[in-house]
């Protein structure tokens, strides 16, 4: 394999503008060279921005780096390109299985199966995302880069469902996202401090009563019900959203991520709260 | 300071498109300092509400290690409340409508607060 990467390697100095980063960048993510496979994919899609199964790599490697909300959003945009890549399909549905959406993940699942109906892997992801059967072997892992996007559907089928917590496969789940219910108390998620601190419990004690607040205000001035509150601080951003009335969500990052953006991430997880409390009820 | 430095302070905020009103409210204690609202806005409950959520949020962002707010905005349906707290104690806020302009709001409300202290 080590002597396949260095003639990919040279290969692709000779002809920078070909397809074989593809081929590169899957062996070097098999390899778990993930930094160096990530620059792969990186520099062919800024050559190829344009062709899905780049977008698909790139979203495999980041899918292994735990990198699930960038994941999400490469095979989204692959989907766009390509709505029939089966590859894109099966990673999405492994991105649902982390997030305990069962019923997305056999939707895409079945969807992939429909396109690919020889593809026996899907069946075996399918009736796993189900939980009826034992575990399939892991799939083997093949060198070209299409056949290994079946990598992901079938880590999805093999993950425990212990991570079907509520905000499991979310960026930031243990140390910058939090749900609380209207007494303070916590319903999912962590926080830490930039320090490393747990500050879980003293967060959601004074979050106590900000929902109602909040609630309260937005009637007062007749703007409708509230959505979210952005916040700036010294050292990071916060954004406040309420799943339902009786919960509020908290997403923490540093000031490197814009409240614009933490606005995006705190939907999403927004979503994933409303189901994991739909599921609890 | 002056009334009339802190109606110049909320001009700044006030004459930027989509803003229905702007305040000045002291923090401790929720009570209106100065204020330029459009007619319908209840100022001493809207300021008691907004000092009241400052608090919180404030107690809530220290404990999260991110440091005391710079700026908060409560985003609704129809519209949204700006706040940014001032080194003195009070919070300058503004009430907008759903299509103004956030971005220069903040800045306003950044410039208004430097300019009360």
């Amino acid at each position: 394999m080590a002597d396949d990467i260095k003639a990919l390697s040279a290969q692709l100095a000779q002809e920078p503008q070909s397809l074989v980063f593809l081929r590169l960048g899957e062996l070097l993510r098999q390899k778990r060279q993930f930094d160096a496979a990530r620059r792969v994919a990186l520099l062919g899609l800024e050559r190829h921005p344009h062709l899905a199964d780049a977008h698909d790599l790139l979203a495999r490697i980041l899918a292994d780096l735990h990198d699930y909300e960038h994941a999400f959003d490469e095979w989204d945009m692959t989907l766009r390109i390509a709505p029939e890549h089966t590859g894109a399909l099966k990673g999405l549905a492994f991105l649902y299985f982390k997030v305990g959406d069962l019923a997305q993940a056999e939707a895409h699942l079945h969807l992939a199966k429909r396109i690919a109906p020889e593809d026996a892997s899907i069946d075996q992801a399918i009736a796993m995302a189900r939980g009826g059967l034992e575990p399939a072997p892991a799939a083997e892992r093949r060198s070209d880069a299409s056949a290994a996007a079946a990598t992901p559907a079938t880590q999805a089928a093999t993950a425990p469902l212990e991570e079907s917590r509520v905000f499991a496969g979310l960026e930031g789940a243990q140390e910058g996202l939090l749900l609380v219910d209207t007494a303070g108390l916590v319903l999912g998620g962590a926080l830490r401090s930039p320090a490393g601190e747990d500050v879980t419990d003293a967060v959601a004690a004074y979050l106590a009563g900000v929902s109602q607040e909040a609630a309260r205000t937005a009637k007062l001035l007749g703007l409708g019900s509230w959505r979210g509150l952005s916040a700036e601080g010294r050292h990071g951003h916060v954004h406040l959203a309420p799943p339902t009335a009786e919960s509020l969500l908290l997403v923490v990052r540093d000031r490197g991520v814009p409240l614009g953006r933490l606005a995006i991430l705190a939907q999403r997880a927004v979503q994933a709260a409303r189901r994991w409390l739909e599921r609890q009820a | 300071m002056t009334s009339a430095a802190f109606g110049q302070a909320l001009d700044l905020i006030t004459r930027v498109r989509g803003v229905r009103g702007a305040m000045v409210v002291a923090q401790d204690d929720g009570l209106v300092v100065a204020e330029q609202l459009m007619e319908g806005i209840r100022g001493t409950a809207l300021a008691a509400l907004a000092a009241s959520l400052a608090t919180r949020l404030r107690k809530a962002m220290e404990a999260a290690g991110v440091g005391v707010s710079v700026f908060w905005h409560l985003q609704c349906e129809q519209g949204a409340l700006l706040v940014v707290p001032a080194p003195s104690g009070v919070l300058l806020v503004a009430v907008a409508a759903a299509d103004v302009n956030i971005g220069l709001v903040r800045l306003e409300l950044l410039r208004a607060a430097e300019a009360v202290g």
